[in-house]
């Protein structure tokens, strides 16, 4: 476990290795946020002293950083901001009516076949999910084994130690204006630990972790893995989350021992008013595999790259993702891949979708530092436009200080074509039908990576999406 | 045996939508129940094109006379709407679908066959692919491979083959399914169709082809010679023994553009 100040001379806190370019700050005081909110919190979660010191540190990193000028359009952000409500006791959150859910979200739920109590807690309405049984008989196995799965705040509440010796390590709030303003207000949340040798065959999933935070603006997450474990923890949801909140900014934080193997998997499908933007990064130890699998639907404005830090001889980070553009839709996604180790590998696999007026940006960085020697990484993103009036772009940063590296990068850009879309109806397929075919066919390497059931979502949420694509 | 027109083309004329290009120039064409129609002609005749429009390709518009198909017309059905009612037409040029594995595809083809809420068979399916592709000398890992991705000319001309097999069409457009076949293949794929034809005896064909020698396997009613746009001459199988001979020389002075 690299020491705090490994990290920051990695260069971290100056988010040297993020996509920054020149800017003028456009910081202005807002009346949503300030000390006295942030005290609080801290306060209302019974905190203890350090807890509350690093909230208010990194409050003032966030009033002190401008807004990024880079990624996607954060213009409006700045009036939606002033509107935020930074933090609400969980209870009040939840006080809202099935009957204010929009027409058109619960079609789409009804349509995607999601049980009513499901239904409930993904629009956040918050009823009880009723597989509790199931996670009961989980959490014993669990614990037996000594894995911790707790929200966050238990976490902190429940293993101080444990819980301060990591929280802030793999993302300081002063990585970026973001982490820094999730540090301060951050709610909600999974605290996960795996004991060493560990190997867990059920995913956790955040899902049966019954706890009304789960879809919390701020929400925090972290994540050790200790040496030789292996675990699989799955978030979200292919269903879109209705939130009357029109901005998201969580940051997810693993460390990931020598030896151990951790996948993390994330399908989220936001309503369109929503800013979501997302620091997600894992500290892979020696001989450690980490791999991200990030599925972003939905959200006016997605800039999430999911990160892997390779500081041991032979980690091996994966990050795939797949990215959807509806109409009016910007996704700004990717990844990263550090590496500071000898023979450390690295892999990006980066689909993205847009339809409609929707854009897509592949945005990524392979960094290789003198002395990771025969390190090797491998990017490759694709990109489908459905319309004529889709969009996509791509941003590759590529800085290598290391000779013997080897690094390979291929983009592709294609159109469904007429050719294509008429073969498949030529067989008795509607256009929608035919279109739908191909887009899961383009996500299929990806896709059968998911657990089954969150691939038979995707898939179903696509055909839906296929059919409001065609005249 | 019902003896009006499974296809009756009359006067079409047709050309790429969009622009002033007219690639047929009224063609005649009348195919029965069970029977077989070749089409010859040389290159840019215009005999894929007249494959794609019976097929409803979009690029293409007819701008004159008529297809019926069983007495409904056809140029005011989508593609999809022609497949339904039981027209399929092997490609030249087969389309790749990335990730999309020639199973799945089947299974979803069929499926957009079913009434609304009716679930295919999987079982029923799965024994079907199985025989079809045993029918056409297939390796059963090709039900895993992704639809004409990676497939040599050969494979992806007997996978047409073997789509057709599954879908069971009244009428068989064959657009040069014989080019880029080997020998062995070219006699397997014959045999097929044939299978395909004495299990529904009430199945055509139209087969435009370059070579007569497919025509020994699947012996043609009627043998057409395409030029220019248009049908020139019609007759028997004797038809493509002379073009083997003696080319297209004869028609080209007879019928220049
Ligand atoms: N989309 C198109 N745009 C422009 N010209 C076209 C288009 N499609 C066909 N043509 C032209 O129409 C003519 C007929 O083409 P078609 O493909 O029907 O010929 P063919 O008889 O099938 O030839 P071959 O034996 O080489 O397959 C050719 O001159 C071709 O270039
Ligand atoms: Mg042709």
């Amino acid at each position: 476990m690299p020491s705090n100040e490994v990290i920051q001379g990695l260069g971290l806190d100056d988010y040297k290795f993020g996509f920054v370019t020149d800017s003028e700050p456009v910081f202005k005081t807002r009346p949503g946020l300030d000390e006295e909110v942030v005290r609080q919190i801290s306060a209302r979660k019974d905190e203890p002293e350090w807890m509350l010191k690093r909230r208010l540190k990194a409050l003032r990193i966030y009033e002190a950083k401008p807004m990024p000028q880079w990624g996607g359009d954060l213009s409006e952000l700045e009036e939606t901001l002033s509107r935020t409500y930074f933090y609400a006791k969980p209870q009040e959150q939840m006080e809202r009516s099935w009957d204010d859910v929009p027409e058109n979200i619960k079609e789409t739920f009804e349509r995607l076949g999601i049980p009513e109590a499901e239904r409930k807690i993904l629009a956040g309405v918050g009823a009880q999910y009723d597989s509790e049984m199931v996670y009961h008989s989980l959490k014993e196995e669990w614990e037996s084994k000594g894995v911790i799965f707790d929200s966050i705040e238990d976490g902190l509440k429940n293993h101080p130690e444990l819980f301060r010796k990591h929280f802030g390590t793999v993302i300081p709030a002063a990585d970026n204006k973001f982490a820094a303003l999730n540090s301060a207000v951050w709610s909600g949340g999974s605290f996960v630990y795996i004991p060493p040798g560990v190997q867990l065959e059920t995913p956790l999933q955040a899902y049966f972790r019954v706890n009304q935070e789960r879809l919390g603006q701020f929400e925090r997450t972290l994540i050790i893995a200790g040496e030789g474990s292996r675990a699989h923890y799955i978030e979200g949801c292919t269903a879109p989350v209705y939130s009357t909140d029109s901005f998201h900014s969580g940051v997810i934080e693993i460390v990931v021992n020598r030896d151990a193997y951790f996948r993390y998997t994330t399908i989220q499908n936001w309503s369109n008013n929503m800013y979501n933007l997302v620091t997600q990064r894992a500290l892979v130890q020696q001989g450690a595999h980490m791999e991200w699998l990030d599925g972003n639907l939905g959200s006016k404005l997605t800039m999430k790259y999911p990160s892997c830090y390779l500081m041991g001889e032979g980690a091996h980070g994966e990050i795939l993702s797949i990215a959807y553009a509806g109409d009016g839709q910007h996704q700004d996604t990717g990844g990263k891949v550090i590496h500071v180790a000898p023979r450390t590998t690295s892999s990006i696999v980066s689909k993205s979708i847009s339809k409609g007026t929707g854009r897509s940006s592949y945005r990524g960085l392979c960094k290789v530092y003198d002395g990771a020697t025969h390190a090797r990484s491998n990017v490759e993103c694709d990109a489908l436009l459905i319309n004529e009036t889709s969009r996509t772009d791509t941003f590759p940063y590529i800085e290598i200080d290391e000779k013997s590296a080897t690094v390979g990068h291929e983009a592709t850009v294609s159109k469904v074509g007429d050719e294509q879309l008429f073969y498949l109806m030529s067989r008795g397929m509607d256009e929608a039908e035919a279109m739908a075919l191909i887009v899961r066919g383009f996500i299929e390497p990806i896709a059968k990576e998911l657990p089954l059931e969150y691939a038979v979502e995707l898939n179903r949420l696509i055909e839906l999406e296929m059919e409001g694509s065609v005249g | 045996m019902d003896d009006s027109p499974i296809l009756t083309v009359t006067g079409l004329e047709a050309g790429v939508a969009d622009e002033d290009l007219d690639i047929l120039k009224g063609v005649d064409l009348a195919i029965r129940p069970g029977e077989i129609h070749a089409i010859m002609g040389p290159n840019g005749s215009g005999k894929s094109t007249l494959a794609k429009v019976i097929a409803g390709h979009p690029e293409y518009e007819a701008t004159d006379g008529s297809a019926e198909f069983n007495g409904e017309d056809l140029l005011e059905m989508e593609p999809d709407e022609r497949a339904q009612a039981g027209v399929f037409m092997a490609f030249q040029y087969p389309v790749e679908i990335p990730g999309v594995s020639i199973a799945n595809f089947m299974r979803t083809a069929l499926q957009s066959r079913l009434e609304d809420g009716e679930e295919l068979d999987l079982f029923d399916f799965q024994e079907l692919l199985m025989e079809r592709m045993e029918l056409l000398d297939m390796d059963v890992s090709f039900a895993q491979r992704p639809v004409n991705d990676g497939f040599s000319g050969g494979e992806k001309k007997r996978n047409e083959i073997l789509q057709m097999a599954v879908l069971k069409p009244s009428l068989a457009v064959m657009d040069e399914t014989d080019s880029g076949l080997d020998i062995d293949a070219l006699k397997i794929v014959a045999h097929g169709v044939n299978t395909l034809r004495q299990e529904n005896p009430e199945m055509s064909v139209l087969l435009i082809t370059h070579y007569q020698r497919i025509l020994n396997h699947i012996v043609p009613d009627r043998v057409h010679v395409m030029m220019n746009g248009k049908i020139v001459e019609s007759g028997g199988p004797e038809i493509a023994l002379e073009l083997e001979a003696q080319g297209y020389e004869e028609y080209r002075k007879a019928h220049a553009a």
